[in-house]
């Protein structure tokens, strides 16, 4: 268990530095991207680019740049290029809307996920089955910008009607009520995509696991339907949904809903992404990339050790 | 006379496919009594296994009709609605499957899933329950059953996997067992074990046995009473000794002359019966075996019953060759001679 927590450990540290180094030769290797033209503004000289370029180090090597970006991103020095605002503060900033957004749409897609494909699977053929999966499909397909847009546009502006807050964030600590209000539209809209997948996984994998010989097993046991289903198939189905939900719920929570935060201008850290991306601002987008994958590492352990508790068979011995 | 537990009578079972109707199951009867076994011996797709399963209810489906009677200790199992039908399964009647690698949940421990039986059942509470679990563990060979009883059935090799799945089905003292080709999947050396682990225990629990097999080697030595399906119906019935020394079927010959046997000069290759079983959807007029048998003549267009025509009490038949005729040519048959010729 020791050798297994250091070995992901190791490898969880070099995966978030190669991926900020991908992130950092990429903006090195794409046209445009003289930051110090950038810092200058419009009107400045030749010289003055010259002059900024040495400032802040931009005539180095490149390795030599990568170093000290990530030395002062340790140190929690590292500014941006265009607005000057320490990143980390800024991330820091985005960090309670970004978790609040992902906690309560979490929740939500996970519990009406399951639900959907349970009810899917136990009805299968039926029409609610066929409902369900006509309504998965669409939640499927509708992009969250559009949804998003639509729903701000219907159920807070005033298209149907207004009663729903339109966008910004509160923070939980000035008024929870207002806090949950005005994140329930990003909620739902950014939950229906998730519903309509996790809900269709669900529903193909109980019916596969329904088939299988120890399911038929518990049924000559003499046990109720109700008990086969809950412990014998849903147990085993719900397998994949673990790695799933673990993942994107790490991807959320590490700011990858750049649009849904952007649609109800909810200042996480998925718009700052954004912003910093328009602006081709490199220190926040390096910033933003090693919080995300920092998430998806820590999630994807997590999902390793869950999965050795629900499945006896892949546990060290 | 000892009594009966189960009888079967005209029992059919029909598949709704989109093909058509699968005659799965055409008009099938037998009785089991305490303390005895019958061995169901047919090929793939013969119908033994589903027989076997409507007798617990597991063919239930919407695509599923059935007509006949299961009567169990007198109750019509077929008339009994799901719910009911619970109390019965593991309780009354027991089943262990042909795949003891996939019919233990993976997921669960040896002893959860024996104790989860026992408790479908019984108000007892868990420690009880376990220590029921253990014993049985114990009864059915399992060495140190106190520790492998919180094993993962991953931790078990195929043999004790299936004595355990016979340790789960006995937990709750079921009048019946129903075996459904227990031995199949297993190593050779095990399957006797397997068997004769079946046969001691029948009388430890004072049950009676259903052993489904395709290997008529399998029930030789335990069976008291056989039955052979093909193609969904009985074709031949009969007490052990009688279906050994005098089978009537040449499609029971056919099974026999599969079995490689030690105590006879050994044929060039083993006998195989050529062909395979009908579609049962679409059944040949007459015998079902008309297709398939060597010996088919004119009359075999004409639909035989089942009925006794060798003489002996209860050994019945459905072939319209003569009784002489047939002692005469299943020598042959069994060793593989009138195949090859014909």
């Amino acid at each position: 268990m020791a050798a297994f927590f250091v070995r992901r450990t190791v490898g969880a540290a070099l995966v978030c530095v190669a991926v900020t180094f991908v992130v950092f030769l990429i903006f090195i290797v794409v046209p445009g991207g003289d930051p110090a033209q950038r810092i200058a503004g419009k009107n400045a000289t030749q010289q003055n680019i010259v002059n900024i370029r040495h400032s802040w180090g931009f005539d180095q090597p490149f390795y030599v740049q990568y170093w000290r970006m990530l030395k002062k991103m340790f140190s929690g020095t590292l500014v941006s290029y265009t607005s000057q605002q320490n990143v980390i503060q800024q991330i820091k900033q985005g960090m309670p809307a970004t978790f609040s957004l992902t906690i309560g749409a979490g929740i939500i897609w996970l519990l009406f996920g399951i639900s959907v494909g349970v009810i899917a699977a136990v009805t299968a053929g039926r029409l609610s089955d066929r409902v369900i999966t006509v309504l998965a499909l669409i939640g499927i397909s509708m992009p969250v910008f559009w949804l998003g847009i639509v729903a701000r546009y219907y159920l807070a502006e005033g298209g149907l009607t207004s009663i729903f807050p339109d966008g910004e964030y509160v923070p939980f600590t000035q008024s929870p009520v207002q806090w949950f209000w005005h994140l329930l539209l990003p909620w739902l809209v950014l939950a229906v995509l998730f519903i309509g997948f996790y809900g269709r996984v669900l529903r193909g994998n109980i019916l596969d696991t329904i088939n299988e010989d120890y399911v038929r097993t518990a049924k000559a046991k003499g046990l109720s339907r109700r008990r086969i289903l809950l412990k014998h198939v849903l147990r085993t189905s719900l397998i994949p949904i673990v790695t799933l939900f673990g993942l994107d719920f790490a991807a959320v929570l590490g700011g990858g809903a750049i649009l849904t935060e952007t649609v109800f201008d909810l200042h996480g850290v998925g718009q700052y992404a954004a912003q910093s991306i328009n602006n081709f601002d490199l220190p926040p987008i390096m910033g933003v990339t090693l919080y995300g994958a920092f998430f998806i590492v820590v999630f994807s352990v997590l999902v390793d050790l869950f999965y050795a508790y629900l499945d006896p068979r892949i546990r060290p011995t | 006379m000892a009594e009966t537990l189960l009888q079967v009578e005209d029992l059919e079972v029909h598949f709704a496919t989109e093909d058509g109707i699968v005659r799965a199951v055409d008009g099938v009867s037998f009785e089991l009594e305490r303390g005895k076994v019958l061995g169901i011996v047919g090929e793939s797709g013969s119908g033994k296994s589903v027989t076997a399963m409507t007798v617990m209810g597991l063919t239930r489906d919407v695509n599923a009709r059935f007509s006949g009677r299961v009567l169990y200790k007198g109750t019509d199992l077929l008339q009994v609605s799901e719910s009911e039908l619970q109390e019965y399964r593991g309780n009354e009647i027991g089943m262990i499957f042909q795949d003891p690698m996939t019919s233990l949940n993976p997921v669960y421990r040896i002893g959860e899933q024996i104790i989860e039986a026992i408790r479908a059942h019984e108000r007892v509470d868990k420690r009880t329950a376990r220590r029921r679990a253990v014993e049985l563990l114990r009864q059915v060979g399992i060495p140190n059953p106190e520790a492998r009883v919180d094993d993962f059935p991953h931790q078990f090799s195929g043999g004790m996997r299936q004595r355990a799945m016979i340790a789960m089905a006995l937990s709750c003292n079921p009048s019946i067992l129903i075996a459904d080709e227990p031995t199949t999947a297993l190593d050779v050396t095990i399957q006797a074990q397997i068997i004769e682990l079946i046969g001691r225990l029948k009388d430890e629990f004072d049950s009676g046995v259903i052993l489904i097999t395709h290997d008529l080697g399998v029930v030789a030595d335990i069976a008291d009473e056989i039955v052979v399906m093909y193609a969904g119906r009985i074709v031949e019935r009969g007490a052990t000794r009688d279906l050994f020394y005098d089978p009537q079927m040449p499609y029971t010959w056919g099974l026999l002359g599969s079995i490689p046997r030690l105590d006879r000069p050994r044929p060039r290759r083993l006998h195989t019966i050529k062909g395979s079983p009908p579609s049962l959807i679409n059944l040949p007029r007459g015998c079902s075996f008309r297709p398939r048998c060597p010996y088919a003549f004119e009359k075999c267009v004409e639909e035989p019953a089942l009925e006794n025509r060798v003489g002996t009490p209860g050994h019945l038949d459905r072939c319209w060759l003569d009784v002489e005729f047939k002692r005469a040519h299943r020598d042959e048959a069994i060793a593989g001679g009138a195949t090859e010729a014909a």
